[in-house]
């Protein structure tokens, strides 16, 4: 079974996903990034595929992206960081990144790595719903990957439940309309639109991002979905690390989210 | 207005030119461009707001623009050279014919606040005056970049009003301002609409954007009908950074076999040069800002930063509708060095008595190439006029 669907069967309540770029703060930290994920107890790591242009980021992932450009990192040498992985990591894996680069490696061949390396998932924000229906989603799950996508407040209730129809894993549910890397919270606005979400027994479960960052807000998100997404927060703890203390701000960083 | 339904090289109901073209956004900006998509051809073929739309033209920017036939430059290249004059539209350039079209468009909307990206200031300037006539509040992103060398049409923007902002990520130039307007625009769904400069972007922003520069080929065709007694002359000429002012200037000639359509990229300090934006000869297809095209990328497809001395072709992409007309050979591509337009702008300029914008200026740098003959018709569309660039051209001078 894959194991997103796996780990929502049997953990359906305080899932932390945490976003981090790929051979970001240095290259090569990809995978001491994921081990000290694991032990600290995430639930998911979503790895961002660096990109020139990631128009649905602000600042803070933005700039890890051009660094993780600038250090050298490519899907190639994100597959070959990946090989091997699994003997050490287990939690569910999400690739996150924009189509162009996934496009010119080649849908198929990148799909054919992920299952290889062990990728559970992907997160593609600028692949067209029809054209993932109509070109991609055969090819996806053949590969054994989940397509996960985004809803936000504005989208339509007829949209979400199509996307709840054609996609399995979970649905992201972005908490308000913006760019990564907000600090505004879970506001009454909010809560409204969650409410209105959960009240569609949809068959999906949903993690909540956008704006989560400590134990606090990622409590409060928990009570209105299976659990949150932290990306710009997370990029701070690596930003602001070194070498010798990367291991144990993460591990540190992700007990005090989970409390 | 009259359009092209039937057209092989308009765009299908998808949003697509044969391979290129269709909406890869992500769901946060997809409310808007979907809302835009189902209501734009409705809302723009009103008869009301034609007649709004067609009334600006006239007594606000000055149209019908004039088609001057050069009679200098003419017996320099042995052939008949017109000049389509859009360097005469109010404001300076083309840019401000679709600038009028979205502007009325946002308020049918009912939105109040307008963003665009601009690269060299022109479609900046644009946004910001037709915001100023219309009341409604106008931010604009520009490369830091851009900023500095198109520090005149920096100077308008503010004097209209508008707030300029610095695009300070990647290139500092066209294609990251045009990231941080769509972030923007992801930020600020609601109230505000975001009016893109070019025929670029995600469906329906390339469509929309050509036909509101179809004015350009319209009345190219009765001018010339007039002036020649054959509406359809042998050559179109335009540069292409994004593409609005060729598309405009092709628009109404695309299914006439016998005018050939010529575009102009920016070739930098030439093609090989590592210092191009010469799209065509450079890319391959990719996706930018909300639309498969041709695009100047790595092997990892990452974008590359592209170079030209003109700050409006600074762009390492075109818009889908003009990688059709490339992929399907209906448009024959050339890229012009930084040193030839340079030099097609000062011949204009001593022969004419008309100072080109840079952009415009590498559309005429195709007539030393071209060799039409003496009985042949040759449309060049002067894009814009150089004010903006007397810096730049002064460093050469
Ligand atoms: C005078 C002029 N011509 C051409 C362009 C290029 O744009 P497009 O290719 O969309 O016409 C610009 C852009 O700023 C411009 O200012």
């Amino acid at each position: 079974m894959n194991r997103i669907t796996k780990l929502f069967q049997e953990k359906p309540n305080n899932v932390l996903n945490i976003y981090f770029t790929a051979g970001f703060p240095n290259l090569n930290d990809t995978t001491t990034v994921l081990e000290a994920l694991q032990e600290s107890g995430a639930d998911i790591a979503e790895i961002g595929m660096p990109y020139s242009d990631p128009v649905a980021d602000g600042e803070t992932i933005q700039q890890s992206n051009q660094v993780a450009l600038d250090n050298g990192m490519s899907l190639k040498v994100l597959f070959q960081q990946l090989q091997g992985i699994r003997a050490k990591v287990s939690i569910p894996i999400i690739l996150m990144g924009y189509i162009n680069p996934v496009v010119q490696f080649g849908i198929e061949n990148f799909c054919k790595k992920c299952q290889e390396v062990g990728v559970d998932g992907l997160i593609l924000p600028d692949l067209p719903m029809d054209e993932y229906y109509e070109e991609y989603k055969p090819i996806f799950e053949q590969y054994g990957l989940l397509n996960i996508f985004l809803i936000t407040p504005q989208t339509t209730e007829a949209r979400i439940r199509r996307i709840d129809e054609i996609s399995d894993g979970f649905i992201y549910m972005v908490s308000s309309a913006s760019v990564t890397g907000g600090t505004s919270g879970i506001t009454d606005t909010m809560e409204t639109y969650f409410n209105r979400v959960n009240a569609m027994n949809l068959r999906n479960p949903r993690l909540i991002g956008f704006g989560i960052k400590d134990n606090v807000t990622f409590t409060k998100a928990s009570q209105y979905a299976a659990g949150a997404i932290i990306g710009s927060q997370f990029i701070r703890v690596l930003q602001d690390s070194t070498e010798t203390t990367l291991h144990n701000n993460i591990v540190e960083y992700v007990k005090s989210v989970k409390g | 207005m009259t359009t092209l339904e039937q057209s092989l090289y308009s765009v299908d109901k998808k949003g697509y030119y044969g391979k290129f073209g269709g909406a890869y956004i992500p769901e946060m900006l997809y409310p808007n461009v979907e809302e835009l998509q189902i209501n734009y051809l409705d809302i723009i073929y009103q008869p009301e707001f034609q007649a709004e739309y067609h009334a600006l033209l006239k007594d606000y920017v000055g149209r019908p623009t004039p088609l001057f036939y050069a009679n200098r430059l003419s017996e320099k290249y042995q052939t008949n050279v017109y000049l389509k004059r859009e360097d005469l539209c109010h404001t300076g350039a083309h840019k401000v014919n679709n600038t009028i079209g979205q502007i009325l468009l946002a308020k049918k909307l009912g939105k109040q606040k307008i963003v665009a990206e601009t690269g060299a200031g022109q479609h900046g300037v644009a946004t910001a005056t037709v915001c100023a006539l219309m009341g409604l509040d106008c931010i604009v992103y520009m490369g830091e970049i851009d900023i500095k060398r198109q520090a005149p049409n920096v100077a308008r923007m503010k004097m209209l009003g508008a707030e300029v902002r610095p695009a300070t990520s990647g290139s500092k130039t066209l294609k990251d301002a045009t990231n941080e307007a769509m972030r923007h625009w992801i930020n600020n769904p609601v109230d505000t609409h975001y009016i893109i400069g070019s025929v670029v972007g995600p469906h329906p922003y390339p469509d929309m954007v050509a036909r509101f520069q179809a004015i350009i080929s319209e009345e190219i065709r009765w001018q010339l009908l007039e002036k020649t007694g054959n509406e359809n002359p042998d050559y179109v000429i335009a540069c292409v950074g994004g593409g609005s002012n060729a598309a405009g200037a092709f628009y109404h000639y695309l299914d006439e076999p016998s005018v050939q359509l010529i575009a102009a990229e920016a070739g930098g300090h030439g093609v090989n040069s590592g210092m191009s934006a010469a799209t065509t000869f450079l890319g391959k297809t990719g996706v930018l800002h909300g639309s498969k095209s041709i695009l100047m990328q790595t092997e990892d497809g990452q974008v590359i930063e592209p170079h030209s001395i003109s700050a409006g072709l600074d762009y390492p992409g075109i818009g889908p509708m003009h990688a059709h007309l490339w992929d399907s050979g209906r448009a024959k591509f050339f890229a012009i060095t930084d040193e030839e337009s340079l030099t097609a702008g000062f011949e204009l300029s001593k022969l004419e008595g008309i100072i080109p914008a840079i952009e415009s200026a590498h559309a005429l740098a195709v007539l030393p190439y071209l060799k039409a003959s003496a009985n042949e018709t040759v449309v060049i569309n002067l894009s814009g006029r150089g004010d903006k660039d007397l810096d730049t051209y002064m460093k050469y001078l």
